[in-house]
């Protein structure tokens, strides 16, 4: 966690915390994944005990932003110890109060154990998960109230924006954000500031400034979490970039399934202006720029920059075909800068702490960090930032703790619906735009799902095939009527019906999509397809050639059996199976009947004897 | 609730609840969305009457309006159930069981991703991604989000919830 | 400011702010199109138009971009024309093979490109979409979605030319559904039966109605005209087939209206071969001289109403001419009767018995000929044109 120091001492009060915050605080993690585990709770039983105990003044329960280790949540870190609580739930409350607060004890009972040596870790920090990572947009995560704006600005909070108004030209923001080398996180890797002197180029009025909140991956929450742990900074680097193209509005694009992130930009939206941060002359200077938020409706394909502007104008979100670029004729027909959430969350500390800081992070041509949402298959789930650089395999093993239940690892997927999957073999590839992508994959927004051996690679491949049809927009016939097809096949595949030459088919539809559809979700919606079809051919095949599922998921292929030397004759399966399909005497060994079975799983979940069996 | 809710039958549409809404977005451009979510906020779903009020009273076709109200996934044209059960089947949830979850709804219910059951008693809706990857798999019944579902888990739930309000409402 | 680019090799000069496609065009060099009609906006939608752009990450539509000084283009390498013949068969492979039934067979565009881009007919088990064709009880527009390939341009025509937007896109991806209004039918969703729509289909999507069965392009005999019903002076093409008219297509190239015609240009056709339609002059016995005499020497018929059996004898031969029977008679016959009237009208009432009423339906030339002879022969300023009502 390194610790900026030459934070220059700024003249403006508002700029220096100006509230005395207690020494003693308890941060509760009030992140989506937290409070869905009834973080909520927790917080208000630990307000009403503190109370209780006659110490509200002196130990401030503070809501923060994610702290990433979403799989442990809720999570509470009682500061300034550092002690890390996990899975806390308002029964643990009063011991936290009782033994901690007042007792000064661990509540050893609520700390993270080593997985191997089940020994308790109290600091956060010396946690594997937190042990390769590198928090930059994400250091006041888990620090700040999100929701005060005094918190954002006794951490350096506006004093890059203090910086660029009083001491540089837009040139000269320009000049620095291009020296950083600071790559767009959507995605694309497009270097930012080139994206800016662009957009400042166009000799039009007025300019756009538009942030892409419109996370759509499934699998991908680090947008979510940056703005709903740390808004400010996010909204910092928007007007830093409007000062820089000389835009006077700005969007934050957001997705609606994100209430609470919404509600967070609002509060702070509203603070930013009660203080000056927006608006008119702007802490006084000659520059003027508002904000506002436009909520997306549910479509993945507004994630794409074209079809994001047409929403935001309120119509289909149809992409249009590009050039013109956005910085050209975006919204409205005007130059418009459009940026990813981490892209501008990094700008206010580029500024702050310049561009030679910036590029010694990660990786040469890849500077700075690499934010992931680690899910899937891996015991450490959550949010993560790593420096450029580091290897797939450091990830998933030493953060993300590896293979739940000794299983084997078999591929990780990144990019979502418009990336690619990895076998074994990749595992030491450096995670950076060009190295991931020279290997058949895509850095994208920032997913990261963890497959093992029980996921079937044609099944999760037509998983993303059927989203990319379900989201597709229907605007162009490559990926309209191409992904159809392309899905068709492979559930062909999946259900026992698939033929040799449907595997050159499915080759033909991906490249016709690739070279003929209009934009990126049409380009690269064949990937995740394509690169399993490149690393796991044999898994294909055994579907084509034996018709057999060899991760026991293709519901057609395989059938539910009973041992009848481990079955009781309970009759609990039989009770519960939607569809009677089996059959039996009570303390009989009982029967499914493959004619009727669903394939639901749910027998074999509720069998306590593991009497039943995938084939 | 009133009692015609359940059977789908015309409750009439009190046009007038859109007027706060129109007067909000009053001269702002692209504020078709906004009014459509907001619209969605009132009625629950978007009636045929408010739609026609909005190309109406935006001056826009009503062609443009059913348009965007059908592109959007977040857009309900029919009336939904008295509850709603969203499947999450982002990536995460899709590798941790969301298929035998949506497979025991569908068996248990009688009703299909999308759609209500006869009753007008639950909506199953399958979503990609809510954002709760690290509580894979995820659902939300009416708003509350309930993470680690296992199939048994999420119909003994749902049996409880679902039947108990239909008792009390008898 | 001019701006030069190379196309295929070829250096092509022109006018900065254009599209490659319009460059191409200039320069005599063909790039085949779906979606993009040079009336209607763009929208590169179709990718018909893919052309390979030299440096460029992707292939390019023509129709949308810009081209810039030294760009390099080429219109037809291997890829271009693979990446259309994929384009094709995707669209073949959701669409009727029926162009041996096809209304538009012979006119359709997707037709053309798939003959010149030898594509084949793809067999696939997946899905083909299978709408209600004709679902629409309005009088003119035939619809089939199934041949529909969502180019938009109907859309695009509708709100573009005639300012209507009655069409519109629905739902997204494969269920994406051309729709008029709410997914109404058309007379619901503000349409006024223009036609527009059916004018700008590439395909045999959107046909009229009142044509269908009466014979395809090449059966038929194109004849430009002027439109009768007003004084706009709108061309169009009538499609006629053994003596008769059996559909009205636009001229693209019409002067005053170019594609644009309205309901009654398009559709009000149906009178031409109408049997009440009156061919000769009819004048009432009472009027005439000799009446028996021509009857019986067959220069003029009693006349008989040929449709729907209204006001109608039974055809026989022996009708009872009465002072109010009508007669056919002969033009020069007929104009002498009517200057006989005139002037015994002016005689015995003066000119200020005559009121003058023009008619939409007359040229310029003809109404101003209508005022002299109002204002010099009769004498009579009272005159006026249906136009002015």
């Amino acid at each position: 966690m390194g610790e900026q120091t030459n934070v220059r001492i700024v003249e403006d009060a508002a700029l220096t915390s100006t509230k005395d915050l207690p020494s003693q605080w308890i941060a509760v993690c009030m992140g989506t994944g937290c409070v869905s585990s009834a973080s909520a709770e927790v917080r208000q039983a630990l307000i009403q005990e503190l109370e209780r105990h006659g110490l509200s003044s002196q130990v401030e329960v503070r809501r923060t932003g994610c702290f990433g280790f979403c799989a442990a949540g809720p999570i509470v870190v009682i500061h300034p110890d550092e002690t890390f609580y996990t899975r806390v739930t308002p029964a643990d409350v009063k011991d936290i109060v009782e033994q901690h607060i007042l007792a000064n004890r661990r509540v050893e009972r609520l700390m993270y154990r080593d997985p191997v040596t089940k020994v308790p870790i109290e600091k956060w920090y010396e946690i594997g998960f937190y042990s390769k990572q590198q928090r930059i947009v994400l250091h006041n995560c888990g620090i700040i109230d999100p929701e005060n704006i005094d918190h954002y600005l006794a951490r350096e909070g506006y004093q890059a924006l203090h910086k660029v108004l009083s001491e540089m030209t837009p040139d000269q923001v320009i000049d620095e954000v291009i020296r950083s080398g600071l790559r767009g996180r959507g995605g694309g890797g497009f270097p930012t500031g080139l994206k800016w002197k662009i957009t400042r180029q166009t000799p039009r009025w007025p300019k756009y400034v538009i942030c892409n909140a419109d996370e759509g991956d499934p699998g991908a929450f680090m947008d979510r979490s940056t703005l709903e742990g740390d808004p400010h900074s996010v909204i910092e680097g928007m007007i830093i970039a409007a000062y820089a193209i000389g835009a006077r509005y700005g969007y934050i694009y957001c997705r609606a399934e994100y209430p609470l992130a919404i509600h967070r930009l609002q509060v702070a939206l509203d603070q930013a202006r009660q203080r000056g941060f927006l608006g008119g002359n702007i802490r006084g200077f000659d520059f003027s720029f508002d904000l506002y938020i436009k909520e997306g409706a549910g479509a993945f394909v507004c994630g794409e920059e074209t079809a994001l502007m047409a929403s935001i104008q309120g119509d289909r979100g149809n992409p249009w075909p590009r050039p013109p670029y956005p910085a050209v004729s975006g919204l409205w027909g005007q130059p418009s800068n459009v940026n990813n959430v981490k892209s501008y969350a990094y700008v206010p500390h580029i500024i702050r702490l310049g561009a030679d800081w910036f590029k010694q992070l990660g990786a040469p041509d890849n500077p700075g960090t690499a934010i992931f949402a680690l899910t899937g298959m891996v015991n450490n789930t959550g949010l993560i930032e790593v420096p450029m650089g580091i290897t797939l395999r450091e990830i998933i093993y030493d953060i993300g703790g590896g293979i739940p239940d000794g299983r084997k690892f078999k591929a990780v997927q990144t990019g979502g619906p418009l990336g690619g999957c990895l076998p074994e073999a990749y595992l030491d590839t450096p995670v950076d735009f060009d190295s991931l992508c020279a290997a058949g994959a895509v850095m994208g927004s920032g997913g990261m799902i963890v497959a093992d051996e029980t996921t079937c690679m044609v099944e999760f491949a037509k998983y993303f095939m059927r989203f990319a049809c379900d989201e597709s927009c229907g605007k162009c016939p490559p990926c309209r009527i191409g992904s159809t097809r392309m899905l068709e096949t492979l559930e062909c595949i999946t259900a026992g019906l698939g033929t040799l030459e449907d595997l050159d088919y499915l080759r033909y539809l991906a490249n016709g999509m690739q070279k003929g559809s209009l934009c990126a979700l049409g380009q690269l919606a064949p990937s995740p397809v394509m690169s399993a079809l490149r690393h796991f051919e044999d898994e294909f095949r055994a579907h084509i050639e034996e018709r057999r599922c060899p991760a026991g998921k293709c519901h057609a292929l395989i059938t539910y059996e009973i041992i009848a030397d481990l079955c009781t004759g309970c009759m609990v399966c039989a009770r519960n199976c939607p569809t009677n399909a089996i059959r039996g005497e009570k303390r009989q060994p009982h029967v499914i009947d493959p004619a009727l079975c669903e394939r639901c799983g749910l027998c074999k979940e509720l069998c306590k004897f593991d009497a039943i069996v995938v084939r | 609730m009133t009692a015609s809710d359940g059977d789908g039958g015309a409750s009439a549409v009190d046009l007038s609840l859109m007027e706060p809404v129109f007067q909000k977005y009053s001269g702002q451009p692209g504020a078709l969305i906004p009014i459509l979510q907001k619209a969605q906020d009132i009625y629950n779903y978007l009636p045929a009457e408010v739609l026609q009020l909005i190309a109406e009273r935006l001056g826009i076709a009503l062609s443009k309006v059913y348009g965007v109200a059908t592109f959007y996934a977040q857009f309900y044209l029919e009336r939904r159930g008295k509850h709603v059960l969203k499947i999450c089947d982002g990536t995460a949830c899709h590798v941790k069981g969301t298929p035998a979850l949506i497979t025991a709804v569908e068996e248990e219910f009688n009703v299909r991703p999308g759609e209500t059951t006869l009753d007008g008693e639950l909506t199953l809706e399958v979503v990609y991604c809510i954002g709760s990857c690290a509580l894979a798999p995820a659902t939300v019944l009416d708003g509350r989000v309930m993470g680690r579902m296992r199939p048994t888990q999420l119909l003994q739930h749902l049996r409880r919830h679902v039947s108990k309000t239909s008792v009390q409402e008898t | 400011m001019t701006v030069t680019l190379t196309i295929n090799g070829q250096k092509v000069t022109t006018a900065e702010g254009s599209t490659i496609l319009e460059a191409a065009r200039s320069a005599g060099i063909y790039i085949p199109t779906l979606c993009h009609h040079p009336d209607l906006s763009n929208v590169g939608a179709c990718r018909i138009c893919v052309v390979e752009v030299v440096g460029a990450r992707n292939l390019q539509t023509a129709c949308t971009t810009p081209i810039a000084e030294g760009m390099v283009v080429y219109t037809d390498s291997e890829i271009v024309r693979a990446t259309r013949r994929f384009v094709l068969e995707m669209l073949l492979s959701d669409h009727p093979n029926d162009c041996m039934t096809c209304e538009v067979s012979g006119d359709c565009e997707l037709q053309d490109l798939v003959y010149d881009y030898g594509v084949k007919w793809p067999e696939h088990k997946g899905k083909r979409h299978n709408w209600e064709i004709d679902p629409d009880p309005n009088p003119f527009v035939f619809i089939d979605r199934n041949k529909c390939i969502l180019c938009g341009r109907c859309v695009r025509a509708c709100a573009e030319i005639q300012n209507r937007d009655v069409w519109n896109f629905a739902h997204r991806g494969f269920r994406t559904k051309l729709v008029a209004g709410a997914d109404q039918f058309m007379l619901d969703a503000r349409c006024e039966s223009c036609g527009q729509c059916v004018a700008y289909c590439p395909v045999g999507a959107l046909y009229d109605k009142m044509s269908l069965g009466k014979g395809r392009a090449n059966q038929v005999q194109k004849v430009r005209t002027t439109c009768s019903y007003c004084g706009v002076g709108c061309n169009f093409d009538l499609n006629v087939r053994d003596g008769r008219i059996v559909r009205v297509t636009s001229a693209p190239d019409a002067p005053v209206n170019g594609m644009a015609l309205c309901v009654k240009g398009r559709y009000g056709y149906d009178y031409v071969h109408h049997p009440d339609r009156l061919t000769a002059p009819l004048v009432r016995a009472r009027w005439l001289q000799g009446v028996e005499e021509k009857l019986k020497g067959g220069e003029w018929q009693v006349f008989v109403p040929q449709g729907n059996g209204r006001d109608g004898g039974d055809g026989s031969d022996h009708l009872t001419v009465t002072p109010d029977t009508f007669i056919q008679t002969d033009w020069d016959t007929a104009l002498d009767v009517v200057a006989r009237k005139f002037a015994e009208e002016k005689r015995l009432h003066g000119s200020g018995a005559f009121g003058m009423l023009a008619s939409a339906k007359c040229t310029n030339e003809e109404n101003y000929l209508f005022n002299k002879f109002a204002r010099q022969i009769l004498g009579t300023n009272t005159i006026d044109h249906c136009a002015r009502l």
